[in-house]
């Protein structure tokens, strides 16, 4: 998304007119976080499919989840206008890479690093992707599961998460996740994180996809709900002993 | 002094449809000193043959490492090799910077092909002089390549440029069914045998050739020359006499071996393809 940066008269200046100069100095339309992880037949995701116009929920159908190449796929956080950018790269690059038709491919490894490149070189131009990415797949019965944030910071991991369910969702799978998890067991166990992160992230919404990937391919469900339960007594007086609260 | 008036550049065309600048080129390849490649489901071995210009220099190097999964070996003009090989390194710098991951041979022999190709289309250019064998593993296992100056390419079992390259050619074509489950010694001793076809009747000794191999868990080296001569002489690879061929399967065809070598000596060997 992009803003105008400076939008007071042109200025000629030591560093030179900046009027034209446009860059993302925040993001409008963004999507709350995602979560992957490796089971014993590939990578699972999940992602809800809100789009936050700032603190309104104001997009119900934006998928975050998408396959990238025959053995990759993509999870976004963040600006959505940056991540349709980024699957126009991812796109184009497997488009290229296909024209060789010559038995190679890019793997999850390799689409990761050349997303780390990426991110990476545009914050170092000012005007970096506000995006959090997981990127993961199944690659010659190789698994991979990684994530690259807006400023090029990566790594690999079992499972992984962006945003608010680094915090909510994380020490969730620390405690549960385990290598043999069945895909039962592992929807299981992100439909937990996603019921935590419904309930105490905002910009959530009950609406969400689970992504999977095998070496037998892509397959990303319909959308679904959660069952939730409201009647607490906490939710339904939330300020109550929370002092100084009105 | 010109064979005739359509080989002045490099885009005119001869009326019986020839590009005489790059059929030159591609005899510039057959002056170099020979070089020969040949390979197994996991191994490719480069050699070549060393020649000093003079009593007093040493030789030229002819094999490069481009990468730690391709190497290449050249015959023609050294420089050109030279040029194309930093090419090469770029490109496979460039791809592990941006994919953490070696680039697949295939990708890189059609990159250089294409590279070597603009120079027969460009008035104001000349084609490279040099011919490359392109050694490699990647994801779909170990391929030997030659790059010739017209923009052409060829994947093989077995090849050999250069001078007097048809009699280890010969050689290669003789026993090359055989390369595909062959070990890595067995293909270093190949690459030997058919390196000492080239010398004809001159003593092989490790000063006069360059031995490289990469493979699966090995990285493209050059063999230093004590490995070398100790390879030479356990094969007992010195001499005129025939391959000492322990699994000689025929005799017959070891015994024709000198023959045949001999036959296609003076190097008349056809162009690889047809231009």
């Amino acid at each position: 998304m992009m803003h105008l940066a400076d939008s007071a008269p042109v200025t000629n200046n030591l560093l030179g007119s900046e009027a034209d100069s446009q860059r993302t100095m925040y993001p409008y339309v963004t999507g709350t976080s995602v979560i992957g992880i490796k089971y014993k037949d590939g990578i699972l995701f999940a992602a809800d499919m809100g789009g936050s116009y700032g603190s309104t929920l104001r997009y119900k159908s934006v998928e975050r989840l998408k396959s990238v190449g025959k053995h990759s796929v993509i999870g976004a956080s963040g600006e959505i206008s940056d991540f349709q950018e980024i699957m126009r790269y991812l796109d184009e690059l497997i488009l290229y890479d296909n024209m060789w038709d010559d038995g190679n491919s890019l793997g999850p490894k390799q689409v990761h690093n050349y997303l780390t490149r990426v991110m990476y070189n545009r914050r170092n131009m000012f005007n970096p992707l506000w995006n959090s990415l997981v990127l993961g797949g199944i690659k010659n019965g190789q698994k991979y599961l990684g994530t690259v944030s807006m400023i090029g910071v990566n790594y690999e991991d079992d499972h992984v998460a962006t945003g608010f369910g680094n915090h909510l969702a994380r020490p969730i799978l620390r405690d549960e996740w385990h290598e043999n998890l069945t895909y039962e067991e592992g929807v299981k166990l992100l439909e937990k994180c996603m019921r935590v992160l419904l309930y105490r992230d905002r910009s959530a919404v009950n609406k969400l996809q689970i992504a999977k990937i095998t070496d037998e391919g892509f397959t990303l469900s319909e959308p679904y709900s959660l069952k939730t339960f409201w009647d607490f007594n906490a939710f339904n007086n939330p300020t109550l002993g929370a002092e100084g609260s009105w | 002094m010109f064979r005739n008036q359509y080989d002045t550049d490099v885009t005119t065309w001869s009326p019986a449809g020839r590009l005489f600048q790059v059929e030159y080129a591609m005899e510039a390849v057959k002056q170099g000193s020979a070089a020969i490649g040949l390979r197994s489901k996991t191994h490719v071995v480069l050699a070549s043959v060393n020649k000093a210009s003079s009593e007093l220099s040493s030789h030229q190097k002819k094999i490069f490492k481009v990468d730690d999964h391709i190497g290449v070996a050249i015959a023609g003009l050294t420089a050109d090799g030279r040029v194309l090989s930093r090419y090469m390194r770029n490109e496979c710098i460039n791809y592990s910077y941006t994919y953490e991951s070696p680039l697949p041979v295939g990708r890189l022999v059609v990159q250089l092909a294409d590279k070597a190709q603009v120079c027969t289309q460009r008035s104001w250019k000349r084609p490279y002089g040099v011919g490359l064998l392109v050694g490699g593993l990647d994801e779909s296992g170990a391929h030997l390549y030659y790059n010739c100056p017209s923009g052409n390419y060829f994947e093989y079992q077995a090849f050999a440029i250069g001078s007097r390259s048809q009699a280890a050619k010969t050689y290669l074509e003789r026993k090359f069914e055989s390369f595909m489950d062959s070990s890595r010694e067995d293909l270093i001793k190949d690459a030997l045998f058919a390196l000492r076809e080239t010398l004809q009747g001159e003593k092989m000794t490790s000063s006069i050739c360059t031995i490289s191999i990469l493979g699966a868990g090995e990285a493209f080296h050059v063999l230093d020359q004590e490995t070398v001569q100790r390879l030479i002489n356990e094969f007992e690879v010195v001499g005129e006499e025939p391959p000492a061929d322990d699994e000689a399967a025929a005799p017959d065809a070891e015994a024709a071996a000198p023959d045949a070598a001999e036959g296609a000596a003076p190097d008349q060997g056809a162009a690889p393809m047809d231009i």
